[in-house]
């Protein structure tokens, strides 16, 4: 992408010198109109919220009274707050098991898929649930994961006359349900992505590797799999971002239950914010999680030098 | 000749023996292969079955252990209860509004300015793109909570014009991606219109647009299917249910007939087949829109 930046504008920026100023001015009124509705919408939707959220979260405000400012108070409070650290650890307990897990049947499914006869039916059916939408997902596991007669159950009970599982009752469980949920519905995506990039990969490079007498284990570990390591890169971060803000499929299949077992950061800054109208604690909440995702995106740039391979 | 002719008949007998060796193994791992990708795709479809089929049961039926899978009588009629008991057209309605809406606006704006950034030099360029770049690092958990309050105190809460507004106007990622393609497309045609003395509107009208379709339909996809699922700004933003978008009147559904397990999966059924059926006729564009829109990014 950069290589085409360099090449395209250079020839505009010969052409401009050899313009006369006055038509050069006229140019950057069109560059200014034709920027006017996005640079509008950056203002009012993205940098002028961006400082008032930091502004709130230095004051207590229920959004109707008067504004009064507190100092760095609702972060300390929340640094504290003990509903906090329980949608922490359980946001960090559900990324830990949907994004590697996510990752891996994606990858699994890629690679069959890209070896296969026939995959526009299968790309189909693993895509659907992407499409489905998080709430009817939430409503449609909600039923199958139910404990009194959730199929689940219902197949645990006549087949192996088990008692069954409180999947989402369950405190020990539903951590793991919801995860199970959220690799069921993002699996398309990633499969999507990372069957796109395999297809990217040139096939001189697995012929080059037969040739030299590879097995099909070998050419995948030395050859296929380094080779997709920027899309995986790609896909964990994405996957990373997005099981942060994992609110739908709790709001939905739990509530955030049993207790706070599967409450959430940004459950708990919806909580704060729309449900109690507490705005300066919810602005603190979302800032900490603003840091922390920034944090944990910087490390993972940190570290792809170490495994994502960019020598194409 | 003869040596010859004993010659390729070796090769050949060869090639067929290896051929006939290989064969065995190859089908058995292309049997494998098919056999783990139809078990994933059973996974896959199995809710979504069960579904349909409970949709259609009695009450009684539903709840049966251990499970049946035929529904005995086929209750249709719980389609048209449970579309009655709430307003599912309004909320149909809403939804393609907010959707088409937005979808329109942010192609158009995001077209624009990625033109004004791919080809138009202007004072400020480098660091206004750097700013558009910076923002997609915001989570929209983030900045939503001051544009909820900006909503409620100009008294667009529980409109639909709160949840257009903010994405018609507004995103990062539509500017940086319609930009990309904006810099592979080569100048010679823009350069002719110069000289033939059009101005950038007829430019961007009648060249940049019309070659930047494929880039458009696959953000037009991303976007719309986002806008239609979006659950979180319409959970906050809307109060009345004849304002609600589809996955709120869906949520509404499930709370008001919890126990009612056949008549909410009718629902869900009524929920999400629009959107299924507009895939099913045209996955092939927007599996391809999609993986295009992810690669970019």
């Amino acid at each position: 992408m950069g290589y085409q930046a360099q090449t395209v504008e250079a020839p505009v920026a010969v052409a401009a010198k050899r313009k006369p100023r006055e038509r050069k001015n006229r140019d950057a009124l069109w560059g200014y109109g034709f920027l006017m509705p996005q640079l509008l919408g950056l203002l009012l939707f993205s940098i002028i919220p961006l400082l008032s959220v930091f502004y709130l979260s230095m004051a207590s405000w229920d959004g109707l009274g008067p504004i009064t400012f507190v100092g760095l108070d609702n972060f300390i409070a929340q640094l504290q707050s003990s509903d906090l650290h329980i949608a922490l650890l359980n946001t960090l307990f559900y990324t830990i098991i949907a994004v590697p897990g996510g990752l891996f049947f994606a990858l699994l499914i890629a690679l069959g898929l890209n070896n296969v006869r026939g995959k526009t039916v299968y790309r189909v059916l693993y895509f659907m649930p992407f499409i489905t939408g998080s709430v009817a997902v939430g409503v449609i596991w909600s039923f199958l994961l139910n404990t009194d007669f959730g199929l689940f159950n219902s197949l645990l009970r006549s087949v192996f006359h088990a008692k069954g599982v409180g999947w989402l009752t369950d405190p020990r469980f539903v951590i793991p349900s919801i995860a199970l949920v959220g690799i069921w519905q993002g699996l398309g995506f990633n499969m999507i992505i990372l069957l796109a990039g395999l297809q990217g990969i040139p096939v001189s490079y697995s012929e080059a590797a037969r040739m030299d007498g590879a097995n099909k284990f070998q050419l995948f570990w030395n050859v296929t799999l380094p080779m997709l390591t920027p899309t995986i890169f790609f896909c964990t971060v994405i996957s990373i971002l997005s099981s942060f803000q994992v609110f739908d499929l709790t709001f939905i299949l739990t509530g955030g239950g049993p207790g706070k077992d599967s409450y959430t950061m940004v459950y708990h800054i919806y909580h704060l914010g729309f449900e109690t109208s507490t705005f300066g604690p919810a602005s603190a909440a979302a800032v900490i999680l603003f840091a922390i995702l920034l944090a944990i995106t910087a490390v993972q740039f940190r570290l792809q030098k170490r495994w994502v391979n960019y020598d194409v | 000749m003869l040596q010859e002719a004993v010659d390729t008949r070796t090769v050949k007998e060869s090639a067929q023996a290896e051929t006939a060796r290989k064969k065995p193994s190859e089908i058995a791992s292309t049997v494998t292969l098919h056999l783990i990708l139809i078990i994933g795709a059973i996974i896959m479809v199995v809710p979504f079955v069960w579904m349909v089929l409970t949709s259609l049961m009695t009450t009684a039926q539903a709840f049966a252990v251990p499970p049946s899978f035929i529904p005995n009588p086929l209750m249709w009629v719980n389609y048209p209860e449970s579309f009655n008991a709430l307003p599912f057209n309004l909320a149909y309605m809403n939804s393609a509004i907010v959707a088409l809406s937005v979808t329109v606006f942010q192609l158009i704006t995001c077209a624009m300015a990625a033109y004004a950034f791919a080809r138009i030099q202007f004072p400020g360029r480098e660091i206004i793109f750097f700013v558009f770049l910076a923002t997609m690092m915001i989570p929209f958990q983030l900045t939503i909570i001051p544009i909820f309050l900006t909503m409620k105190q100009i008294g667009l809460l529980d409109t639909l014009l709160s949840l257009i507004l903010p994405p018609a106007l507004f995103s990062a990622f539509g500017v940086f991606l319609l930009r990309q393609f904006i810099l592979g497309l080569p100048l010679e045609l823009e350069e002719a219109a110069i000289v033939d003395g059009a101005n950038r509107w007829t430019i961007f009208w009648q060249i940049i647009l019309p070659l930047l379709r494929a880039p458009l339909a696959a953000l037009g996809i991303f976007t719309f299917i986002g806008q239609w699922n979006d659950f979180f700004r319409p959970l906050i933003m809307l109060n009345t249910p004849s304002n609600f978008t589809v996955p709120l009147m869906l949520n509404q559904f499930r709370g008001q007939y919890a126990t009612q397990w056949t008549l909410v999966m009718a629902g869900s059924v009524i929920a999400v087949l629009p959107l299924l059926i507009v895939y099913i006729l045209a996955q092939r564009h927007i599996i391809r829109g999609i993986a295009m829109t992810g690669l970019k990014a």
